[in-house]
C-alpha cells in the first residue's frame, strides 16, 4: 500500500458522496473514477493470468515426475486452482476487512455498501458473480468471432460482442460509476486513500522562520483567501524551486514586499503562509470563511 | 505575529498522539485478522474512532490545514469501515449460511423457482416430443460435443454400453472436479444473465431441459428409458435442481430490474441481489455434490435401482432441507 500526500485540488466534486456516520459526521466519500476501476481490474487480471501460468507450469512439472496414478491429484488441484482463481479471487479478497483486491488496494480503492452499512458476504458474492458477464463474456464472444466461419455466424457473434460490450461499459453511463454487479449487490467502489500526517507548516518544525523579520501588515495578510492558502500549502509541500520562486515573486509583487538581503523564497512563503492561515482561521472562528481573494466580505 | 501559536496548531499537537495510535491499531488490524488485537485494544478502537471523528468535525470548522483535514478524513473513514464493517468470524458465517441463510434464501425464491421449474419441465417435454416423433431433431438439439456417440445412428447395444461404461475408473476424481468447475461456471453465468431482463437465463434453463428431453427420447425409443433415467438422475436430481435454482436466482434479479415495484429501482435490485446471491452460493455447493455423484458415483454404481434410489434420496433430502418448516434462528 502506498502512502500518498493529499492533493491541493481534490477530485472533481461530482464524485463526492455523503456518508453520514451514526455519530452524525459526514465522511464525504469520493467514488472511484472509471479509469481507476479499469486500472485496478487490469492489474487484477494480470495477477490472475500470471498466477494461472505459474500454477500450470508447476502442475506440468509435478506431473512429469509422478506416476499416472498420482498425476490425477495434480490434475484436480489444477482444475480447482483455476476455478478458484477465476471465480474466487475477487470474492475472497473482497471479503477481507480491507474489502479490496490487490488491484484495488494498489489504487487505494475499496468496496463499500451503498447504504453505508455492513458489506455482507452475499453482496460480495453477487457483485462478483455478475463479473462473469461483464468481464469474461465479452472476450469469449470476441474469440468466437475470430473462429466464426460464415457471414451469418459472424453477424450473430458481432451482435453478441456489442451486447456484452454494453455490460462492460455500463459504469460509464451512470453518475455513480456503478457496474451491474454493484447495482445488484447494493455496493459501490470508493477511494480509500491512506494519507500520512504531514508536518504542520506553521508548526514547531518551522520555528526558525517565524521571526519579527517577517511581520505583515493587516492589508498584506488580507490579500488572499482559503483557496490561495491551499495552493500555497501545496506549493510549500512540493518544494519545487522554480514554482517556489514564481509564487514568491507573485505574492511579493501583490502585497508590496521588499525581500531583505539573504531572505529565501521558502522562508518568505512559509512565514506568509503562517500569517495568512492565522488571519483566515481567526475569521473562520467568527463565522466567516473567505473563499478566495475575490471574496470581499 | 507569531505563526507558531495558531489555535489549529495547538489543537493538532494535543490530539495527534490519539490519531497516531488509532492509525497504528488499524494498520495491525487490517494486516492480519482482528484476532491480533488484544481485548483492551479492541475496546479502544471505537473510542479512538469517535475521537478521530470529533477531531475531524473540529478541524473542518476551525482549521485551514488542507493536509490535516485530508488525513483525518482518510483515518476516520478507515476506522468507520473497521468499526462498522463485517467482523463476524468465518466459522460463524459458514454455519449461519448452512443453518439459516441458504435455505431461507431458496425458500424466498419459491415463485421464481416454480417458474424456472415449469420452463425446464416444458422444455424437457418439448425435447422429448420432438425427438420421439422425428429423430432428426436430435442433431439440432444436441450439436457437437455433448453427444459422444449418443446419437440416433448408434446401435442399441452401443447406447446401452455408454450407460454402464466403467472403464473411466482411472481419472474419476479429476473427472468429478472438471464436471464441478464446468457446471459451476455455467450456473454462475445463468445467474448473472438474469440481469439482462431474464431472457438469456430462461434460454439457458430451457436449453438444459431440451437436451434432457432429447436424450431421454433417444433412449426411450430403444426401450432403455428406465436405465437412462438412473444414469441421468443419480447426479441429475442434484444438478438439475441446482440449475433450476440458479435460473430462479437470475429471474429474481431480472424481475426486480424490470419491475421494481414501489421501491426505487436500485434498492429493488440490490434487495433482490442479496437473496439471490445467497441462493447462488448454495448452488455452487450443490454442484460440488453433483460433480462427485456424476464423476465418481455413476461410474462405480451401475445397478439401475441403486442409481434411482440415490436420485430419489438426494432429491427428497434437498427438498426437505430447503422447504421443511423449522424453528426461527436468530
Amino acid at each position: 500500500m502506498t502512502v500518498s500526500h493529499p492533493q491541493a485540488s481534490p477530485a472533481s466534486k461530482s464524485l463526492v458522496r455523503a456518508l453520514v456516520t451514526p455519530e452524525g459526521v459526514d465522511l464525504r466519500l469520493t467514488l472511484a473514477s472509471a479509469g481507476e476501476r479499469a486500472a485496478a481490474l487490469l492489474l487484477d487480471l494480470v495477477i490472475i493470468v500470471v498466477a494461472l501460468i505459474v500454477l500450470t507450469i508447476l502442475a506440468v512439472a509435478a506431473a512429469a515426475t509422478m506416476k499416472a496414478k498420482s498425476q490425477e491429484v495434480v490434475q484436480m488441484i489444477w482444475l480447482l486452482g483455476a476455478f478458484v482463481l477465476r471465480s474466487g479471487y475477487f470474492l475472497l479478497f473482497e471479503l477481507t476487512s480491507r474489502a479490496a483486491t490487490p488491484g484495488k488496494r494498489a489504487l487505494g480503492l475499496r468496496v463499500v455498501a451503498r447504504d453505508g452499512g455492513r458489506l455482507t458476504a452475499e453482496a460480495v458474492f453477487t457483485r462478483n458473480a455478475l463479473r462473469e458477464i461483464e468481464v469474461f463474456l465479452p472476450p469469449i464472444f470476441l474469440m468466437a468471432s475470430s473462429v466464426a466461419g460464415d457471414p451469418i455466424d459472424g453477424l450473430i457473434v458481432l451482435m453478441a460482442v456489442i451486447w456484452s460490450g454494453a455490460f462492460m461499459l455500463f459504469p460509464l453511463f451512470n453518475r455513480d460509476r456503478l457496474r451491474m454487479g454493484d447495482i445488484v449487490a447494493g455496493t459501490w467502489v470508493v477511494k480509500s486513500p491512506r494519507f500520512a500526517l504531514a508536518p504542520d507548516l506553521a508548526g514547531a518544525a518551522n520555528r526558525s522562520v517565524f521571526t519579527p523579520a517577517f511581520t505583515f501588515t493587516p492589508e498584506q495578510v488580507n490579500a488572499y483567501g482559503v483557496k490561495e492558502l491551499e495552493i500555497l500549502e501545496d506549493v510549500l509541500r512540493r518544494r519545487d524551486p522554480r514554482t517556489l520562486k514564481a509564487v514568491a515573486s507573485r505574492i511579493q509583487g501583490k502585497i508590496g514586499w521588499a525581500p531583505a538581503p539573504g531572505e529565501t523564497d521558502v522562508a518568505f512563503l512559509t512565514a506568509y503562509y503562517g500569517a495568512l492561515r492565522g488571519r483566515l482561521e481567526h475569521r473562520l472562528l467568527f463565522g466567516h470563511r473567505r473563499r478566495d481573494k475575490f471574496d470581499k466580505a | 505575529m507569531n505563526g507558531l501559536d495558531l489555535r489549529s496548531g495547538r489543537f493538532r499537537t494535543e490530539r495527534e498522539a490519539d490519531w497516531r495510535r488509532l492509525e497504528a491499531l488499524l494498520k495491525r488490524a487490517e494486516r492480519g485478522r482482528a484476532g491480533r488485537l488484544s481485548d483492551s485494544e479492541l475496546l479502544q478502537l471505537p473510542q479512538l474512532y469517535r475521537a478521530a471523528l470529533s477531531s475531524l468535525s473540529v478541524a473542518r470548522a476551525t482549521a485551514l490545514d488542507a493536509s490535516l483535514i485530508a488525513y483525518l478524513e482518510s483515518l476516520a473513514t478507515r476506522a468507520y469501515f473497521f468499526v462498522y464493517g463485517t467482523r463476524t468470524r468465518l466459522l460463524q458465517k459458514v454455519t449461519g449460511f448452512f443453518r439459516h441463510d441458504w435455505p431461507m434464501a431458496v425458500r424466498g425464491l419459491w415463485r421464481e423457482t416454480l417458474v424456472s421449474a415449469v420452463i425446464f419441465v416444458a422444455a424437457t417435454l418439448i425435447g422429448y416430443a420432438l425427438v420421439i416423433h422425428d429423430p432428426d431433431w436430435y442433431g439440432s438439439i444436441m450439436p457437437g460435443a455433448m453427444e459422444q456417440g449418443r446419437d440416433p445412428t448408434a446401435s442399441t447395444a452401443a447406447l446401452k454400453a455408454i450407460l454402464y461404461d466403467t472403464h473411466h475408473h482411472e481419472g474419476l476424481s479429476s473427472f468429478a472436479t472438471f464436471l464441478f468447475t464446468h457446471n459451476a461456471q455455467v450456473s454462475i453465468l445463468a445467474f448473472a444473465l438474469g440481469f439482462a431482463f431474464c431472457i438469456p437465463t430462461a434460454l439457458l434453463v430451457a436449453e438444459n431441459g431440451l437436451g434432457l428431453g432429447a436424450l431421454f427420447a433417444l433412449y426411450a425409443s430403444r426401450g432403455l428409458g428406465f436405465q437412462v433415467g438412473g444414469w441421468l438422475f443419480i447426479h441429475g436430481a442434484t444438478e438439475l435442481l441446482a440449475t433450476i435454482i440458479a435460473g430462479a436466482a437470475g429471474f429474481r434479479i431480472g424481475w426486480a430490474v424490470i419491475f421494481p415495484g414501489d421501491r426505487p429501482r436500485l434498492d429493488a435490485a440490490s434487495a433482490a441481489g442479496r437473496t439471490a446471491g445467497a441462493a447462488m452460493a448454495g448452488v455452487v455447493v450443490m454442484l460440488v455434490f453433483a460433480g462427485i455423484l456424476e464423476g465418481v458415483g455413476r461410474q462405480t454404481v451401475t445397478a439401475d435401482w441403486a442409481r434411482w434410489s440415490i436420485a430419489w434420496v438426494s432429491l427428497v433430502l434437498w427438498l426437505a432441507y430447503f422447504y421443511l418448516p423449522r424453528g426461527k434462528t436468530a
